[in-house]
């Protein structure tokens, strides 16, 4: 909302500059967002009007004028204007003036003859005006007076930020109530004074949507010029309000709604067929609103209607048909309380609001409506003429306003404050409210004007408020302390971050919403969760991979010509379920470019498989995971395993499909990783164990096997045949060539075996090897490399 | 050379002493002369060994007369300690010489980088959210989580937020298919904690959250930080307080001015604004108030009871304030130029 400060001083006027002012409004939480002069700094310029004007004899351009300044004698002064005429009233810069930047007018000469000034244009002083040339100013401007006075210049606009709840606020008035509140000031209130009435003409009101409508007051106001010229002083508020005048009349129900806080609706009586009907709309209804667009109406849309037609949508927007125009002769002014909850919603349903609109679904105070129509009655008739008749008045159902209980002792709990009874009586005074004082409490009568006072706690704010967030002091909260759990089974989350960053991986934090190619690509999923209105289509969809926005990473670092990228990211992932949606949180990574950074001490290599493999497993440790060849549509279907869990997939692992490579404009493979943050998150407890005093003996085992065997399936029979004194089985080398037939491999085994009671004898060690051996060789076809 | 013993002895003594003079001197020079170990134990061999030049006047002792015996044994003696000295101090030289030589030429470039693995690092709002999360873990919050997708009921109407509300308007918010929403703060998690734990209620929660939003200022995602505490007298005082206290031990500033100004959300009151004065004036860090009575009731929390109080704060910008970062686009780009400048 945006105001004129000396609009509101004309209300209340606190001995506090404009930065003060602007202070105190802040801080009672009306924000101040801007504070902008109404016209830049300028200095001795005043009203001056045209006497003679005679060409200037050494330029075809110029004129030479002489102007009244107000001293008495005429001024001569050279002037390129192409409207200056005689009798015009103009702004002249008198020697001595200062102009917007810095321009300091001496008398000077021009072509040859004298200047004794300057007369000056709109732009040069730093005011909007429309028109080229000098600033016209009306023909009862005084001659002499200053200008800045004149137009009162010396003005501040004053842009607030108003929050939700205090629509009590969006009007001068308002605000004026709240400055005077605060700085215990006096309120000097516009008279309003009924109208008496000077014909008996009406228009009947019925109101058949009582909840929509608390109160309607209309009045004929007959015999207007409709076409009558806005008053200055008017348009001046109205612009500095920053709202553009259209028409007196219209002008007129705009100053209403930004003085009071009141919309209001001008009706041109002659489009009216019979009464006024205000009710729901009905399903085949049409209305062309005044932004001249045609609406079907709805039925859950209050309508303005006469006995054939809607006229308007109540407290949103008039019909362009039945509006008041400069043509119109006689009117039918509307002030009327409309139901916060009617018109709540709806200017997002019909994709407009209004002003007015604005206010009535935040509350407008319903006991104004007879004010503001009097105010309005009162300005038409004096800048339009025309005669009033008298008020017709319909009710609804007004809102209720019941006493809200305070608890001195709530307040001064929940503010962690001490203050007596008498010091809160004091600040419900200064804010206006009526209020009964009981034993330890008070009832407070919200007043009409407020829709945020119901409970204890809107009082307690209140109070708050005046008192000061500032002087509510600030000690260390006093608690009960209470030591946090830590469970040795759940790593924190820093840890798992750290880990990776590390094992030189990068955090990187990518959007939510994705590509859904992104999902069919990575995730193979055709239906993913779809937003309704995404900002951008490619952003369309909710992401069941993390691996995408990866993947979309890799891409743009590579463009920024990286050698090297190793990403990881922890974000939830969704997905539909029976029950609505999937969101489970995963931890995945990248990797691509050298295996290490490009360095003196050893070869480039690469990234490949089992260094990401080995991240993995780091990150996985100390569970039992086993990786099992696995096809997953964004991996490379021979180089890609699934990770399982005691049976549950948690995670997968691969090198990124040469299909997505290409698509994605990749100069090589990536290798990527998505696990089950759950899984990640979680650890063990350790039971130690009595180690064995006695050596461990060391067994090798190279074994000759097919190439298609795999090591994990051999460790397995390993584990399964192993005595119990076997403490470790691991393999330590893969050889192909010389030695090894085509098609097949040899592994070596490291087998570590220890007793905890004695010390192995050979034949216990050959004993337990050669089961070892017989076992995978029946089930792998292992032999001894020999 | 024949000597016949008895009519010689004097003189053969004289000869001896004589002779140990010259041979502790040759043998010296000898070792000095000596530049490995291999030729120091040869030449230490010539006069020591079995048949050395010195151990051969000693074996020839016993042949003196008995007078002289002694004289010439502790000349012998004297001469075998010097030259055994000389020879261990040689020795050591020989070692040490040969040491600093092996040692010279081992020596590597100290200034070659090291070998292998790089770090990583941490984003920078994960940065910020930890710094943050430890601070309040240091007064006994616990981090609390939740759905990014939420239903109305948990990111609205638990919230004091009905359908209508003009306060609504305040948040664009994203909807999925279904009628559910993208969290566009992060309070729901307040109110799915609230709904299954019992007060005292100590608790930060992080996330990302979602708002129809974008320019240099808004991004779509974004992350929050909601706090939250709710007991049996929990006071606005105790919301300044520990707010304040935070922003000091984060921004690392005991004299950080703070403000806090009155503002609206549906699900506080009475609802602040943070302000902290910064070089250009006051600047908006986050959102706070006394938790809405409504709010208690909404997940089953006697309000007469407990009171609380809760905040929000933009981690987002929290970093940007912190690490002098002027784009908030700049978090969501992963420029990897950008974010290696965290590790």
């Amino acid at each position: 909302m945006q105001f004129s400060e000396q609009w509101l001083r004309s209300w209340v006027n606190p001995s506090l500059s404009t930065d003060e002012l602007s202070y105190l409004l802040t801080m009672a939480g009306l924000e101040v967002e801007e504070v902008d002069a109404a016209a830049p700094a300028f200095s001795g310029v005043v009203v001056a009007e045209v006497k003679e004007v005679a060409k200037h004899e050494n330029a075809d351009r110029l004129r030479v004028t002489k102007v009244d300044v107000g001293n008495g004698e005429l001024v001569q002064i050279v002037c390129g204007a192409p409207n200056v005429a005689v009798g015009l009233k103009v702004p002249c810069a008198l020697p001595g003036a200062v102009l917007p930047g810095d321009f300091k007018i001496k008398p000077t000469k021009m072509r040859g003859v004298e200047s004794g000034g300057m007369l000056c244009s709109g732009k040069e002083l730093g005011v909007p005006d429309d028109a080229d040339g000098l600033l016209v100013l009306p023909a009862d401007a005084p001659v002499g007076t200053s200008i800045r006075d004149y137009l009162s210049l010396d003005d501040s606009l004053f842009t607030l930020k108003i929050t939700p709840n205090r629509a009590d606020c969006l009007s001068i008035k308002g605000l004026a109530r709240e400055v005077a509140a605060l700085t215990d000031s006096d309120l000097q209130p516009v008279a309003i004074a009924p109208v008496v009435p000077a014909h008996d003409q009406t228009v009947p009101v019925r109101i058949e949507a009582p909840h929509g409508c608390g109160r309607y007051i209309g009045r004929v106001v007959m015999g207007v010029n409709a076409a009558a010229p806005t008053p200055d002083w008017m348009k001046r508020r109205l612009e500095r309000s920053g709202l553009r005048s259209i028409s007196a009349i219209v002008d007129v129900t705009h100053y209403i709604l930004l003085e009071l806080g009141q919309p209001m609706h001008a009706f041109d009586l002659a489009k009216l067929d019979g009464g006024i009907t205000v009710r729901m709309a009905r399903a085949d209804e049409k209305l062309v609103c005044l932004n001249e667009q045609e609406l079907a109406l709805t039925e859950n849309l209050l309508v303005i209607a006469d006995d054939a037609k809607p006229l308007a949508i109540a407290g949103i927007m008039g019909g362009l048909e039945s509006g008041v125009t400069a043509a119109s002769q006689d009117v039918f002014l509307e002030s009327a309380f409309f139901a916060p909850a009617m018109i709540a919603g709806k200017a997002r349903e019909l994709g407009f609001g209004s002003d007015s609109s604005y206010r009535f679904e935040r509350g407008v105070d319903f006991q104004q409506q007879r004010d503001a129509i009097e105010r309005a009655t009162q300005l038409i008739v004096e800048i339009c003429g025309g005669e009033a008749g008298p008020l017709t008045e319909a009710l609804g159902d007004l809102p209720r306003r019941a006493a809200v209980p305070v608890r001195s002792a709530r307040v001064n709990k929940v503010l962690g404050l001490d203050l007596a009874p008498d010091a809160i009586a004091a600040i419900f005074a200064r804010l206006g409210l009526g209020f009964d004082t009981l034993a330890e409490s008070f009832a407070v009568a919200p007043p009409a004007f407020r829709f945020d006072i119901e409970i204890e706690e809107d009082l307690i704010e209140e109070v708050a408020g005046v008192y000061g967030y500032d002087a509510i002091p600030s000690d260390a909260p006093r608690s009960r302390m209470k030591m946090l759990p830590l469970p040795e089974t759940r790593r924190p989350r820093e840890q798992i971050r750290h880990q990776l960053a590390a094992r030189d991986y990068q955090e990187v934090v990518t959007y939510a919403f994705v590509d859904e190619q992104w999902e069919r690509d990575f995730a193979g999923n055709s239906d993913p969760v779809r937003l309704i209105n995404p900002i951008a289509a490619q952003m369309g969809v909710m992401r069941s991979t993390l691996l995408g926005g990866l993947v979309d990473v890799l891409v743009g670092n590579v463009n920024r010509k990286q050698p090297r990228v190793r990403v990881f990211e922890v974000a939830r992932t969704f997905r539909k379920s029976a029950e609505g949606f999937d969101q489970p949180e995963k931890i995945a990574g990248l990797a691509w470019g050298s295996r290490l950074p490009e360095q003196w001490g050893g070869k480039t290599e690469r990234v490949d498989f089992f260094d990401v493999k080995a991240d993995v497993e780091a990150l996985l440790h100390p569970h039992p995971v086993e990786f099992r060849k696995a096809a997953h549509p964004a991996c490379h279907p021979g180089r890609c395993a699934e990770i399982v869990l005691a049976g549950q997939l948690v995670g997968v692992i691969g090198e990124l499909h040469p299909q997505w490579v290409q698509q994605y404009d990749l100069p090589s493979a990536p290798v990527v990783f998505e696990l089950e943050y759950a899984v990640v998150e979680t650890s063990r407890r350790v039971k130690a164990h009595t180690v064995s005093k006695f050596q461990p003996v060391r067994r090798d085992l190279a074994l000759v096997v097919d190439e298609q065997v795999e090591v994990g399936a051999m460790l397995a029979s390993f584990r399964q045949a192993a005595a119990e004194i076997v403490s470790e089985i691991a393999l330590f080398d893969v050889y192909r060539g010389k030695g090894v037939p085509e098609g097949k491999k040899s592994l070596a085994f490291r087998i570590l075996l220890q007793d905890q009671a004695k010390t192995l004898t050979d034949a216990e060690v050959e004993a337990v090897v050669s089961g070892l051996l017989e076992a995978v060789s029946a089930n792998h076809g292992a032999t001894l490399r020999l | 050379m024949t000597i016949r013993s008895g009519q010689l002895s004097y003189a053969y003594g004289v000869s001896v002493m004589n002779n140990v003079d010259t041979i502790l001197e040759s043998g010296l020079s000898a070792l000095n002369a000596v530049q490995d170990l291999v030729e120091l134990e040869q030449v230490k061999a010539r006069y020591l060994g079995k048949s050395g030049e010195l151990t051969e006047l000693l074996k020839q002792l016993g042949k003196l007369p008995a007078e002289e015996r002694k004289a010439a044994g502790a000349a012998i003696n004297a001469a075998k300690q010097a030259f055994e000295a000389r020879h261990n101090e040689r020795r050591d030289l020989i070692n040490a010489d040969k040491l600093a030589r092996q040692l010279a030429a081992e020596s590597l470039d100290v200034t070659l980088p090291g070998r292998g693995s790089a770090v990583g690092g941490l984003h920078p709002v994960t940065l910020t959210l930890e710094r943050i999360a430890t601070l309040f873990h240091s007064m006994g919050f616990e981090v609390a989580d939740g759905p990014e997708i939420e239903t109305d009921f948990h990111n609205f109407q638990a919230l004091n937020i009905p359908e209508n509300h003009p306060a609504r308007a305040m948040q664009d918010t994203f909807y999925v298919e279904g009628g559910d929403v993208l969290r566009t703060h992060t309070s729901p998690i307040q109110v799915r904690y609230m709904l299954n734990n019992e007060p005292p209620i100590k608790i930060v929660a992080p996330g990302r959250v979602y708002r129809v939003d974008s320019d240099a200022t808004h991004s779509p995602m974004f992350h929050q930080m909601e706090g939250l505490w709710v007991d049996q007298d929990v006071s606005f005082a105790d919301l300044k307080a520990t707010v304040t206290d935070f922003l000091r031990r984060f921004f690392e500033r005991d004299d950080l001015q703070v403000r806090f100004r009155p503002s609206f959300f549906p699900f506080t009151e009475p609802s602040a604004e943070i302000d902290v004065l910064g070089e250009r004036g006051w600047l908006e860090v986050g959102g706070c108030g006394m938790v809405h009575p409504n709010v208690l009731k909404n997940v089953n929390i006697d309000p007469e009871k407990y009171t609380g109080f809760a905040f929000g704060i933009g981690l987002d910008r929290f970093a940007m304030l912190r690490y002098g970062v002027n784009d908030l686009r700049l978090f969501f780009e992963n420029d990897l130029n950008f974010l290696k400048q965290f590790n």
